[in-house]
């Protein structure tokens, strides 16, 4: 899933200095999952909101809503009956959702809540890790089905460096050490030796150094 | 011979190597390269420039590389992958080659969040064993790493670092056999002060007789006081300061401290030479050049071969 962080309140509060009427959109998908940014969060943060400005003596009308997804025309679409009757969209999407929504009604402005930061898996209840950079080219059946892309502070294919101590990355001792992971990996399905071949320079033209991305595929196409 | 490096020379007439280092400045001035050049002429085969190391931006390694040149030095150019492409690396390469450098040392880079720009993108488009095999391709197949000819061929000894403490300590021969295999030709240690796990490395080594195939430079750095050693046990990712040294420190009187480091190192430096495989000593004295010679001296490695 895309694992995002909430923007700090004042943040949020500064992007919609000038608004009395905003929409709230959440979002049923990911950012659920990750707890920042669906229906309970929508209310929370609408409270928190009200409750401000409240204190500074004025008022805000604030539209909670909850769509299906973000990255999908057919839900996006449900805003367009009263799109109209508000000053701008604050999303609590993922960047694609906000993005998306903001294609659709071009005449708002629509506006971040959250830090959208990687793509990970829950590790334990409320505990959420990085996993995958995107990198358009898996190279986890090399490497045990850990990938050093994601998981090595310095992304190395042929890892790990010399600040490896006790299974922990140099840069901060609360971050496994990918290598050491790989390595831990390897030895438990007997394949350790596979550790010495050297995995040749990477083609990054199928990450984003090769530009925005885009897949289509016409056999799916109306 | 596979290029003009006088280090190379040395190591092919099985002569024990001297080499040191030398971290360039923080600010535009030459002299300090030149001033740090003065104190270690004479006193080693080859000089290591280091890449902006711990990520703290310094005068570019090449720059300084070539200071040092002039001064009739044999620069060792580092270079990490930290913060060049391999667009920028193979150019840097090649005017490196242009400007009479004959040795490079091929680095991962310490990573920017123990600099003084951390909140810097990195690179690493490539890592440190890639890297020696860019500068190898480039070399002996005299092409670029996309496949086009190049028109001048750079000549360098390829060099790395090998860290025998660093975990997990099972894969640390593995991955010296790795960039053996990438094409590295001498290797300098990380700082070396637990001897015993060192030797046990080196069996480990011999065991599989990489040390025939690679040139290993056994990398020593002397404390100036009990501090530091502290220090470098508690805080350096990947070294290992055994207690002893620590207590050995501590038990002379603090003006005395660095006098008991100089002889620390000495006497590591003598246990070292005698490690079959070891074929030279790369002495790191970090922003304390002037005890290389005293050190250099008192290991009976004074004077240095002409080659």
């Amino acid at each position: 899933m895309i694992v995002a962080n909430r923007k700090p309140l004042e943040e949020i509060e500064e992007m919609i200095k000038g608004y009395r009427k905003i929409i709230l959109a959440g979002c049923n998908e990911c950012v659920t999952v990750c707890a920042v940014g669906g229906e309970k969060e929508v209310g929370i943060l609408a409270s928190e909101l009200k409750l401000s400005r409240k204190k500074d003596g004025k008022e805000i009308e604030i539209k909670e809503v909850v769509l299906e997804r973000q990255c999908d025309h057919e839900y996006i679409e449900q805003l367009r009956s009263f799109v109209d009757e508000y000053e701008a969209i604050l999303s609590m999407a993922c960047g694609a959702g906000v993005q998306f929504v903001a294609e659709k009604y071009r005449g708002k402005r629509v506006l971040p809540v959250v830090n959208t930061t990687f793509l990970g898996v829950t590790e334990e209840q409320g505990v959420w890790a990085e996993r995958c950079q995107g990198c358009g080219n898996c190279v986890l059946d090399l490497t045990g089905g850990i990938c050093p892309i994601a998981r090595c502070s310095k992304s190395l294919l042929n890892g790990p460096c010399g600040g490896s101590t006790d299974g922990k990355c140099e840069i901060d001792k609360e971050i496994d050490c990918g290598w050491q992971l790989i390595i831990d990996r390897l030895k438990e399905l007997n394949i350790l030796d596979r550790y010495e071949e050297v995995i040749p320079v990477k083609d990054w033209s199928t990450s984003r150094d090769g530009g925005p991305r885009k897949r289509v595929r016409e056999d799916l196409r109306l | 011979m596979t290029s003009g490096s006088h280090l190379e020379r040395i190591l092919g007439k099985k002569q024990f190597a001297v080499t040191s280092e030398c971290g360039p400045p923080r600010g535009a001035d030459p002299e300090v390269i030149r001033r740090k050049g003065e104190l270690l002429k004479g006193y080693v085969d080859a000089v290591n420039v280091t890449d902006n190391q711990t990520s703290v931006v310094r005068m570019s390694s090449l720059a300084s590389c070539v200071l040092l040149k002039e001064m009739g030095f044999d620069p060792i150019l580092q270079m990490v992958c930290r913060d060049r492409n391999r667009i920028a690396l193979q150019s840097d390469i090649l005017g490196a080659a242009a400007l009479g450098i004959n040795n490079i040392l091929c680095l991962s880079g310490d990573h920017q969040k123990f600099g003084d720009h951390s909140t810097a993108k990195n690179v690493f488009d490539i890592d440190s064993i890639q890297l020696i095999q860019t500068v190898k391709w480039m070399r002996d197949e005299g092409k670029f790493l996309s496949g086009e000819e190049l028109k001048g061929v750079p000549r360098f000894f390829i060099g790395a670092a090998a860290n025998p403490f660093a975990d997990p300590f099972e894969i640390r021969v593995p991955r010296l056999a790795k960039k053996v295999t990438a094409g590295v030709q001498f290797i300098q240690t990380q700082c070396i002060y637990n001897l015993e796990k060192f030797e046990q490395w080196m069996a480990r080594v011999r065991e599989r007789e990489i040390h025939e195939k690679v040139h290993i430079l056994a990398g020593v750095t002397p404390f100036k006081s009990v501090g530091m050693a502290r220090y470098m046990k508690n805080m350096v990712p990947g070294m290992d300061v055994p207690d002893e040294y620590i207590e050995r420190l501590k038990a002379v009187p603090k003006e005395n401290q660095a006098e008991e480091g100089i002889k620390i190192c000495v006497e590591s430096i003598q246990r070292l030479r005698s490690i079959e495989g070891v074929h030279g000593v790369h002495i790191m004295a970090i922003e304390w050049e002037e005890k290389v010679p005293e050190i250099v001296k008192q290991t009976g490695l004074h004077p240095r071969p002409s080659a």
